[in-house]
């Protein structure tokens, strides 16, 4: 009964239409991705690999298409460029840094 | 060379080849906790079942000094023998021999005894444990290993095949196991994965370990890769004994009738199980246990996705495949592992003639951009069609929410459920009073003096006449509405009358389900 008590205590809910569920949670479903919406501004790493070329520094005035760093993955140089025309408001690596996937790399503004 | 010195060589030659890698290989292999490929066969089988063929079997690689190197077996033992006393083909990679490395004569062995299974309709039993492709032998280790998974391929659905992964597994060779029916996994012994730890570190910077990369608990867990999950081998070797008590020796055959056995009903009572408040979970394995015989349930895939229960049962001393919601994870909630579970599931069970029970207890889908994002319109939809294409017999029992999608991807009338039972606690209803309330009465409660009470009321209003099985009954959607204690004999006799089922499918090559 004890053990009753306190496997009951521990519930976690769920929201399924309006109804409240009483329920306790999977791991996978506790670590599941939390979405964000996508902001051009922010440059993220499509692949993981390492940062082999850097064109820019903070503050420099970027043109749409420049090639700002080369990020080497799978033994392919990628050009990573500029999205929209703008100044760079941050550089988050540093030459030949690995950064894994999704890895916030250059701010623009 | 009388006979006598022709068998005193015989035997010369067999102690030579039974060596395998030799003491310090085999030393090696016990010091991590792992038996040796032929111990594990023997520990597997029936006693003194064993017998094996192509002892003599050697590589003809030539580069690389290959042709100065002896490999006995050719780092694979292949062989027939009796599981639970029925007959079955088997092998296993010795890691002891060039670390089991798959080369063409060992990837042939492995394809002889399998193409022996097909043939003779028996199960083919795979144990692996090795390296990878020999790569002193080129190309050719890459063609035996696609040789194996055709092989595979046309196997399924025909005869069991069973993987037990008992070492590394990696690269292409995860391939053979991902194409059969069930993978057993043994902790701190298996590891599956298509890129090793080493080069994921130096390709790409991300720093992780064997076991947290494609160990036996995340492969249970978290990818859903293996079904079965053991502390040891010995703990792995009887989980196949149990497994193989319950399936059919092929997909013309029907499983081994046991002698009949009553639930433990003081255990497991459906009444005590249920709690009074239909929103608190409870576990739904309580409920196939208050139902089965001797209240055994032999459960596939305990780990990964548990808002969804699948497994074995007996009912009158045939095998039944169970699928129930559980509200004890997520409420019961379909998502898109759950589903990819249960279809997987449900078409094993079609295959190989074993009835579908299934269990009803969901308020919906999870809801969230995470499972919209990851397609759970197609995974979803893969319990539709795996449920409205199965022809074995299909039991469904309604115990308390049945709504929308869910009510109807769980073998709903509507998918060709043979027989739909309700208890008196269920709902099925398009939505959740709760949402079905706030869409039906939303003008009249947003205009309200006190719009959470009406919605209070409302949704009561909504409950009296929407969340009970009446409905649904009056419609002929459930057969009978019934009482908890009447489940076990009404789903026995549904089975009993629907052993003859013969149904009309179109003709056709094959389906082309969401995968």
């Amino acid at each position: 009964m004890e053990d009753k008590k306190k496997k009951r205590k521990r519930l976690s809910s769920i929201v399924v239409d309006g109804g409240k569920y009483m329920t306790n949670l999977t791991e996978k479903y506790k670590n599941r991705p939390r979405y964000q919406e996508y902001d051009p501004c922010k440059i993220k790493s499509f692949i993981p690999g390492t940062i082999v070329d850097i064109n820019v520094k903070p503050g420099r005035k970027v043109v749409e298409g420049e090639v700002m760093l080369v990020l080497e993955a799978m033994k392919m140089r990628n050009s990573i460029v500029a999205p929209c025309d703008g100044r760079v408001k941050k550089l988050y690596v540093s030459l030949q840094q690995m950064v894994p996937k999704d890895f916030l790399m250059i701010e623009i503004e | 060379m009388g006979l006598k010195q022709k068998s005193t060589d015989l035997r010369n030659r067999m102690r030579n080849a039974l060596k395998g890698g030799g003491d310090k290989a085999i030393e090696k292999q016990k010091a991590i906790g792992k038996l040796t490929a032929r111990e594990r066969i023997i520990k597997l089988l029936d006693p003194k079942s064993f017998h094996e063929y192509d002892l003599f079997v050697e590589h003809a690689a030539k580069d690389f000094d290959m042709n100065k190197k002896y490999l006995p077996g050719d780092g694979v033992i292949t062989g027939t023998g009796l599981l639970m006393g029925h007959p079955v083909c088997i092998y296993a990679q010795d890691f002891t021999v060039a670390g089991g490395s798959l080369g063409w004569m060992h990837a042939k062995k492995i394809t002889k005894i399998m193409d022996h299974a097909l043939k003779l309709k028996v199960p083919i039993i795979g144990i692996n444990d090795s390296g990878g492709a020999r790569i002193q032998e080129g190309v050719n280790s890459l063609a035996g290993y696609g040789e194996i998974f055709f092989r595979n391929t046309l196997a399924s659905g025909v005869i069991p095949q069973i993987s037990v992964i008992l070492g590394p597994c990696a690269g292409g060779a995860v391939y053979s196991p991902a194409l059969t029916d069930f993978v057993f996994v043994v902790e701190n012994i298996s590891k599956m994965f298509i890129t090793g730890p080493e080069v994921i570190k130096t390709v790409l910077g991300e720093e992780i370990s064997m076991e947290a990369l494609g160990g036996a608990r995340v492969h249970c867990e978290t990818t859903g890769n293996a079904h079965f999950y053991a502390e040891s081998e010995e703990q792995c070797f009887s989980q196949i004994k149990s497994l193989a008590s319950y399936i059919p020796w092929n997909n013309s055959a029907k499983a081994k009738n046991y002698p009949k056995k009553s639930p433990k009903t003081r255990q497991y009572k459906i009444d005590n199980i249920m709690p009074g408040d239909a929103k608190q979970p409870y576990d739904v394995r309580d409920v196939i246990k208050a139902i089965s015989d001797d209240s055994n349930f032999f459960e596939v895939m305990e780990l990964f996705a548990q808002n969804i229960v699948i497994g074995f049962g007996r009912l009158d001393g045939k095998t039944v495949g169970y699928v129930a919601n559980q509200p004890m994870y997520l409420a019961g909630v379909l998502d898109v592992d759950s589903s990819d579970k249960a279809a997987r599931f449900i078409r094993y069970c079609d295959s190989f003639n074993i009835p579908l029970v299934t269990l009803v207890d969901l308020p919906g889908y999870l809801p969230g951009v995470d499972q919209e994002h990851a397609g759970v319109i197609r995974h979803g939809a893969k319990l539709l069609y795996a449920y409205s294409e199965a022809t074995v017999p299909k039991i469904t029992l309604i115990m308390r929410k049945a709504y929308g999608g869910g009510y109807i991807a769980m073998c709903s009338h509507h998918l060709r459920a043979d027989f739909v039972f309700a208890w008196p606690t269920a709902e099925i209803a398009v939505m959740g009073p709760e949402g079905a309330a706030n869409i039906i009465f939303r003008k009249e409660i947003m205009s309200a003096d006190d719009p959470d009470k009406l919605r209070k009321e409302k949704v009561e209003e909504y409950k009296k006449k929407f969340a009970n099985p009446y409905v649904a009954a009056a419609y002929g959607y459930v057969d009978a509405v019934i009482e908890p204690g009447e489940t076990r004999s009404m789903i026995i006799h549904a089975l009993e009358i629907s052993a003859q089922k013969d149904v009309n499918i179109p003709k056709k090559k094959h389906g082309i389900p969401p995968f």
